[in-house]
């Protein structure tokens, strides 16, 4: 585990407005590791994901991903972006291209491949998340779950070094969660290092290295998904965590 | 002669009809080709207009809201008069046909400017986000995800109000323009019969009609696929 890491956020303040959002947040993960992210909602979770790809610009502090300053001025973010694949609550599907096409483009005008090539990348892609033979199917025929394993597909066909989850399940019929969580946890033991904003707390607990709790735009608290569940050292992380076992 | 016969003499006069008919048939190539040249010009301005305004420079937003807003506030046949009477005092004179087509393409332009605006805007942030997540660029992600999709939204408006400036056309007969209307205004003034203005509203139909079927077509066309 003691590998250099992949992501290494320093200090990272985040004001909107008159909001702080985000109170000088250390966030380090390593190599192959995939960290979960809890916290009651406005604690700053999302905001602190959204900064890793630079999605949000943080109003100070500093991020480095894969050896890249994301931060500098000079630095290509639209290259820098390829190595960080994102998956959001909404799914976020292009609604005009099919399955393979919203897999397909950023290969083409990004990477800037041939179509027969990106193609074959995408249907790759797709097998992975096991939507292989959805390929020709637009986003609005396929349902949630599908919808999801699809964006997944689109953000690994770049090859990225990270993947970043914002509340992946959380937009998900319950009888379709189990399909997405799978395929994180395929993804997970291919080696992918991941930071998790959820509150599947079985499959934190199954799969999560560490869990990060977060309140009012700092981190609280730091583990092993068994200590932080079982045993949490702050009466904030007592509180958040019976609260969300009783759901 | 009964009313009716006075009517049928007045509107559906067969040997006015047939004597004004060229000069209709005329008009409303005339018509066809001063529309065309309205829509192509004015969406093209239109779209081009948006696209500037969506890259959030301010200074230059002021302006294309201002001119937009301009160019919808003003009738069309005040535009018109204002470019046909009013330039040459500036030493620019137009012909009729070139002073309706810039006035009409001006209105069309920014009706369909605040439309193409408000389809692009319509396109929610995640849209954006997840294709800059994925490393393309903003003029990327407008091509690729953001436009595709405001096209969409922006059909049956965008058809509305084409068919209805296109219409406009009409108004180019009060700078002597011999276009559909003109022609049928100039028949019946020779003539001493309203008929030609009935073959006036006949060529109208055979004209819109189409179109407004075939923005229908389009509408279907480009539903998003279910």
């Amino acid at each position: 585990m003691q590998s250099a890491p992949i992501v290494e956020a320093r200090a990272i303040h985040k004001h909107f407005g008159h909001l702080h959002v985000l109170k000088g947040v250390d966030l380090v993960v390593a190599e192959k590791e995939l960290v979960f992210l809890i916290g009651p909602s406005g604690s700053g979770k999302s905001t602190l994901l959204r900064c890793l790809n630079r999605l949000e610009d943080p109003s100070s502090g500093s991020v480095t991903v894969d050896g890249i300053d994301m931060l500098d001025a000079r630095t290509d973010i639209n290259k820098a972006r390829q190595r960080i694949g994102m998956v959001f609550q909404s799914f976020n599907l292009y609604p005009h291209m099919t399955a393979l096409g919203n897999v397909a483009l950023a290969l083409r005008k990004v990477q800037g491949l041939g179509r027969a090539e990106a193609e074959a990348k995408a249907a790759a892609a797709l097998d992975r998340v096991h939507l292989g033979d959805r390929a020709d199917h637009y986003p609005l025929q396929l349902s949630g779950g599908q919808q999801q394993r699809v964006a997944i597909a689109r953000a690994i066909a770049l090859e990225p070094r990270v993947m970043l989850f914002d509340e992946p399940t959380s937009a998900l019929d319950p009888e379709l969660v189990g399909g997405v969580l799978a395929v994180m946890r395929e993804l997970r033991e291919d080696g992918m290092t991941m930071v998790v904003v959820s509150h599947e707390m079985g499959f934190a607990k199954a799969a999560a290295d560490r869990v990060v709790f977060m309140a009012d735009g700092a981190i609280v608290e730091t583990g092993a998904p068994d200590e932080i569940f079982a045993n949490p050292q702050h009466e904030r992380t007592r509180g958040f965590i019976r609260q969300i076992e009783r759901h | 002669m009964t009313g009716w016969e006075r009517f049928t003499d007045s509107f559906f006069n067969a040997r006015v009809m047939a004597e004004y008919l060229p000069k209709i048939i005329d008009g409303f190539w005339l018509t066809v080709v001063l529309a065309l040249c309205i829509i192509a010009a004015g969406l093209a301005a239109g779209l081009a207009l948006a696209l500037v305004r969506a890259f959030g420079i301010r200074p230059l937003n002021w302006l294309i809201i201002f001119v937009v807003d301009l160019f919808r506030a003003l009738p069309p046949l005040v535009i018109i008069v204002l470019l046909y009477f009013g330039l040459p005092n500036a030493g620019l004179e137009l012909s009729g046909f070139v002073a309706s087509w810039l006035a009409l393409t001006l209105v069309l332009m920014a009706f369909s400017e605040e439309i193409f605006w408000a389809g692009i805007t319509s396109v929610p942030k995640g849209q954006w986000e997840a294709a800059r997540s994925t490393g393309l660029g903003f003029v990327q992600t407008l091509s690729y995800v953001v436009l595709p999709q405001a096209l969409r939204i922006t059909i049956p408006p965008l058809t509305n109000r084409t068919i209805a400036i296109t219409k406009g056309t009409a108004l180019a007969s009060v700078v002597a323009v011999p276009d559909i209307l003109g022609a049928a205004n100039a028949g019946v003034s020779f003539s001493f019969n309203p008929s030609p203005l009935t073959l006036g509203a006949i060529a109208y139909l055979v004209l819109f009609f189409p179109v407004v079927v075939l923005g229908r077509w389009i509408e279907t066309r480009f539903a998003w696929k279910r």
